[in-house]
């Protein structure tokens, strides 16, 4: 057992259980959190080989956690911004509202 | 592994579920800042303490209060039940199960790990901003115009309509087609 293997399924746990919400929830608002929890999950498994990668290098795991933080930001506003668009069109956040392009 | 990653662990798997399965939306957002705070114990514990407090200022001091701004502001009043679609947990848990059997196996069978060969020396804050500002500087600018970018497009897609604004548009105060 290497010392990152804890953190590494812990990140697959939360990434499993964000990834059954995501798909399983009828909320739009609901499903982003889902998405936010996977890719928090992919922030945790950085950290972790940042900490016990055989690589001696001190800060570029922490960077890359870092602007993957940023991005999740962007990702947020932008997702909620098009949720509140959304609402605006059918008075509903239910992902079942938003079915106008379905073949 | 040791007690401080059992505690936040267990506080992120448990805010994590309780995220993706309590009913109420609210509720949820509550048990999203759980995982946040827990996540950011388990970096404070794996020595990124930067990163751990970076972790409790954007999410929980932004994105979950975001959050639940926007779940307040689509409140409809009549209730939007029910909360998960018809079958949703048996397609969500199907898929996240294969994946689940996936990642356990991948990280169960993972042999050949070398140990750090030199002990490790954790960057302060300080030695962050002066790798910001040199070797990182052009990730950094180009994240600068990514939030700009982003948040000039979400003031656009958030604003209210006008009236015979673009096309496809439903004018406001109307009732939407369906």
């Amino acid at each position: 057992m290497n010392p990152a293997q804890p953190y590494l399924f812990l990140a697959a746990a939360l990434f499993i259980i964000g990834m059954a919400g995501a798909l399983a929830r009828r909320n739009a608002i609901l499903a982003l959190v889902g998405i936010e929890l996977m890719l928090n999950a992919a922030n945790l498994s950085f950290v972790a080989f940042w900490r016990h990668g055989p690589h001696p290098d001190p800060q570029t795991g922490l960077m890359f956690a870092l602007f993957s933080i940023a991005i999740a930001g962007a990702e947020a506003a932008v997702g909620l911004a098009l949720i509140i668009a959304l609402f605006r069109h059918r008075r509903s956040v239910s992902l079942e509202a938003a079915e106008s392009l379905k073949g | 592994m040791t007690p401080w990653f059992l505690l936040f662990g267990g506080l992120v798997v448990v805010g994590a579920l309780g995220a993706m399965a309590l009913r109420n939306p609210v509720h949820c957002g509550l048990s999203l800042v759980v995982t946040f705070v827990g996540l950011a114990g388990t970096y404070l514990d794996l020595g990124a303490d930067f990163l751990g407090l970076a972790q409790i200022l954007v999410y929980v001091g932004a994105v979950a209060i975001l959050l639940v701004f926007v779940m307040l502001l689509t409140r409809t009043g009549r209730g939007e039940s029910p909360e998960v679609r018809p079958g949703g947990w048996w397609w969500g848990g199907l898929v996240a199960a294969l994946v689940a059997v996936g990642l356990v196996g991948a990280l169960a069978s993972v042999s050949g790990w070398k140990p750090r060969s030199e002990p490790m020396t954790f960057p302060t804050v300080r030695d962050l901003g002066v790798a910001l500002m040199t070797d990182f500087v052009l990730p950094l600018q180009l994240v600068g115009v990514v939030l700009t970018a982003a948040m000039i497009g979400a003031a656009i897609l958030a604003l209210p309509e006008r009236r015979g604004g673009r096309v496809g548009r439903t004018p406001k105060g109307e009732e939407p087609e369906q």
